[in-house]
């Protein structure tokens, strides 16, 4: 029998921008067995809900990761609303829309690239952030940030997107799916990248239901769940159908971000059509008084906010769950049998955001 | 081509998150990438401490990463300088009165450079290494200035052995 060996992964990884450490359990080149820990980046935000009064918490969601900001943003003001019973326009409903789907594109053209350089595809990984950055660019042409936007409030939004403006990206639309169509086909079809990817890190359907995990590593192994379909802020309107892919492997999982990737930009083009006029938010009087499960579906999987207040401006009590920590079980179901070498490549299938995880 | 005149040499970058939000990290990797290529300058992102010329620190400091950014710190080779990225790598920016941070980079090693922002775009990134260098070049010559001193000292008395 080989003799096992234990080899640290992390904190501080080439591979990952973030620290999370794994011990992995070796018998030769071959993963047996993994332990994660988490811890390096905790904050303890969900404690400032006590110190910062609800509008202002806003602010601090939107930093419980840098990614998925404006989701966080999002998914704490509809909780709010929800509590307080406030309706909030349509406009702002659209424009909520394009903005996460702005989001949900920038954030997975990253993952495309760190996932690239993961496997060793330098140059997939510079095309995928060269096209990142005129999502970016847009962000901050609209919001003013290019990762934290800060126009999400309780009510409504902050700032509108003028006419000219939207015509300007419904016009850009078409020539950045065509770069996005022509990234995703390397993505796909590429030889070389089905060699490494196909077969690796398998987790079956109903592995991946039981362990709880969320977003597009459950939707790789077959289980089409997307919280978008439940129709929060305008996706009722704009219908959505969710992206599944069901070999449950690295390759699936990259698929299924891909092809979101097209569908986003769907959701954009058909938004910007159906933007309705109107005012932008409504006035928000009084305090939070009761308890809402808030869920929204980011691009890494559903997160939950759950908030009480107790009608004064501080909120009793904020939980925030986030995908990356639902992935977790699923990850270390995912490793053993595994290559040392592909372990990289395994951990960023899942698309891990440490921050989000760790608050 | 004034403000690079002085980069003498290809200085590498060693990149930890402390306990940053993920945007100024992102924001870091953006600087490496088509748009602001600093590889250009030959400034390349290593994930080895021992390669490493310059420290870039996101985010702010609690518990459990205190004995990491002091580890990466002292695993580097002199002369070397610490950047730090973002509010909270600065002061602990808007999670300061959280109960797990203790407050900025500077609680646990010294730092020569702040870079404000929430998040700290690219460019003013940049300008913080390149400010950085500065101080690298800077160190580098005090040092050289120090070894030849102790060089010209041993000979010295070396020289008074002989004799």
């Amino acid at each position: 029998m080989p003799k096992r060996i234990v080899v640290p992964f992390g904190p501080q990884h080439p591979v990952l921008p973030e620290p999370i450490h794994l011990d992995l359990v070796l018998e030769d080149e071959l993963v047996v067995d993994v332990v994660p820990s988490i811890g390096y980046i905790h904050r303890g935000l969900e404690q400032l809900v006590q110190k910062r009064e609800f509008t202002e918490y806003v602010y601090v969601a939107e930093r419980i990761c840098g990614i998925c900001s404006f989701m966080h943003a999002l998914c704490y003001c509809q909780g709010i609303e929800h509590i307080m019973k406030v309706e909030v326009p349509d406009r702002a409903k659209y424009l909520r829309t394009i903005w996460s789907e702005c989001s949900r594109l920038h954030s997975h053209l990253l993952w495309l690239g760190l996932f690239a350089d993961g496997m060793g595809f330098e140059n997939l990984f510079m095309r995928s952030w060269q096209l990142r950055e005129s999502v970016l660019d847009v962000l901050e042409d609209t919001t003013g940030g290019r990762v934290i936007q800060g126009t999400c409030k309780v009510g409504g939004i902050r700032r509108d997107i003028g006419q000219e403006k939207l015509d300007e990206m419904h016009r850009a639309l078409d020539p950045f799916e065509q770069q996005c169509r022509d990234l995703g086909d390397v993505f796909l079809n590429d030889e070389t990248v089905k060699y490494r990817l196909q077969g690796l890190g398998v987790i079956s359907k109903d592995e991946a239901y039981t362990l709880g995990a969320a977003g597009p590593t459950l939707r790789g192994s077959g289980v089409a769940v997307d919280l978008r379909e439940t129709g929060y802020a305008a996706y009722g309107d704009l219908g959505f159908k969710p992206i599944v892919e069901t070999a449950g492997d690295c390759y699936a999982r990259c698929a299924v971000r891909v092809k979101e990737v097209y569908a986003s930009i769907d959701l954009i083009r058909r938004a910007i059509d159906g933007i309705p006029e109107g005012p932008l938010d409504v006035k928000v009087k009084g305090a939070p008084d009761g308890e809402y499960f808030s869920r929204v579906e980011q691009p890494r999987g559903e997160v939950v906010h759950y908030l009480r207040g107790d009608g004064t401006k501080h909120l009793a009590r904020a939980r925030i769950r986030t995908p990356t920590l639902a992935n977790i079980p699923a990850l270390v179901k995912m490793l053993p049998g595994a290559q040392l070498a592909d372990v990289p490549v395994v951990v960023l299938s899942i698309d891990p955001c440490i921050s989000c995880t760790e608050r | 081509m004034s403000t690079m005149a002085f980069l003498k040499r290809s200085p590498w970058i060693l990149h930890y998150d402390a306990s940053s939000c993920n945007g100024c990290d992102i924001e870091v990797l953006a600087c490496l990438t088509p748009l602001y290529d600093v590889e250009r300058f030959g400034i390349i992102n290593t994930g080895n401490p021992k390669h490493a010329d310059i420290l870039l620190i996101t985010g702010g400091i609690n518990s459990q990463n205190r004995p990491v950014v002091r580890n990466l710190y002292e695993q580097m080779p002199e002369p070397k300088v610490v950047v730090a990225i973002g509010a909270c790598a600065a002061t602990g920016g808007i999670f300061r009165e959280c109960y797990n941070i203790a407050g900025g980079v500077d609680k646990v090693i010294p730092v020569d450079v702040y870079v404000p922002g929430c998040a700290a775009r690219p460019e003013q990134i940049i300008d913080g290494v390149v400010k950085a260098l500065g101080i690298l070049e800077e160190k580098r010559e005090k040092m050289t200035g120090k070894a030849e001193i102790k060089e010209g000292a041993r000979h010295a008395a070396e020289a008074g052995e002989g004799t």
